[in-house]
């Protein structure tokens, strides 16, 4: 991938990290605004599952999102000669959002009730959902200068730059769902064991025991 | 072991792929240790389970029918 794709004229080798940082930024944002989705569905349905499917999701682009302020500092080092630019709307705006989405995991550990825990944080996983493209739709409309766009890097370029863009997308847009589906399973088997343990040692009713996690329980 | 003569820019690109392989491998590494810790639990499990005599009269049950 790295040599396939041209050296930039302007940016030099430099550019080769938009291949990473530019996915990573991309499924981190469209995996808030899915969360956000999948909110709706519980709060429509009651259902556990997509809580847990919102929780799984919002999770693993907090991940991501670590991912696009590590590289995408390593870029600016390398470009601007800066960790940080505080007067860059792009920057500051995915900062705001990243902060907004690491008070998810303490606002669920915050309530004790698991059936409040997964409505509150629903409701929170959808306004934070819209906020997400509301706010790179006004830093977009805002016309900065220095940050570079996605869409004109990809499609002004020669078309091997568009290819290498669009296989990282692919890519990284794939590696997201394993790993969600792949969380997801592990939560499954943990409830399931836990209600097993529950029903073998205890011979209760099945339900959930009252306990302060982060994490959804069915 | 081959020398490795990286320019600055390319020791930052180097940098960021570096950083973000490291994520995915902690998260794996992580979810590998969560993944041990079913296995024990399922081995417990099952251990009680064959332990339980309701267990074994399910069984049985089953197998006669």
């Amino acid at each position: 991938m790295l040599t396939y794709a041209p050296v930039d004229a302007d940016q030099g080798v430099i550019q080769k990290i938009f291949y990473v940082h530019v996915p990573l930024a991309i499924v981190a944002l469209c995996g808030f605004v899915a969360g956000g989705v999948l909110a709706i569905q519980h709060l429509r349905t009651r259902d556990r599952r997509w809580d847990m499917r919102s929780y799984v999701t919002i999770h693993l682009s907090i991940v991501l999102a670590v991912g696009v302020l590590v590289t995408g500092s390593i870029w600016a080092r390398a470009s601007w000669g800066h960790w940080w630019v505080w007067d860059e709307p792009m920057l500051v705006v995915f900062l705001i959002v990243f902060l907004l989405y690491a008070t998810y995991q303490p606002l669920r550990f915050s309530i004790e009730d698991p059936e409040r825990q997964a409505r509150y944080a629903s409701v929170f996983a959808i306004v934070a959902g819209a906020f997400v493209p509301l706010c790179f739709g006004a830093v977009r409309m805002a016309q900065s200068v220095t940050h570079p766009e996605t869409g004109t890097m990809t499609t002004s370029g020669p078309g091997s730059v568009t290819v290498t863009f669009l296989v990282s997308l692919t890519g990284m847009a794939l590696l997201f769902v394993t790993l969600c589906k792949y969380e997801m399973a592990s939560k499954n088997v943990t409830s399931q064991l836990r209600r097993l343990r529950r029903r073998l040692e205890g011979g209760d009713d099945g339900l959930p025991a009252a306990g302060r996690s982060a994490a959804p329980q069915p | 072991m081959l020398p490795l003569a990286l320019s600055a820019s390319e020791q930052y690109v180097a940098g960021a792929y570096v950083v973000f392989l490291a994520l995915v491998l902690s998260y794996l590494a992580i979810m590998a240790t969560k993944l041990g810790r079913l296995e024990r639990e399922v081995v417990q499990l099952t251990e009680i389970a064959e332990r339980e005599p309701a267990y074994d009269g399910e069984r049985t049950k089953a197998s006669v029918a």
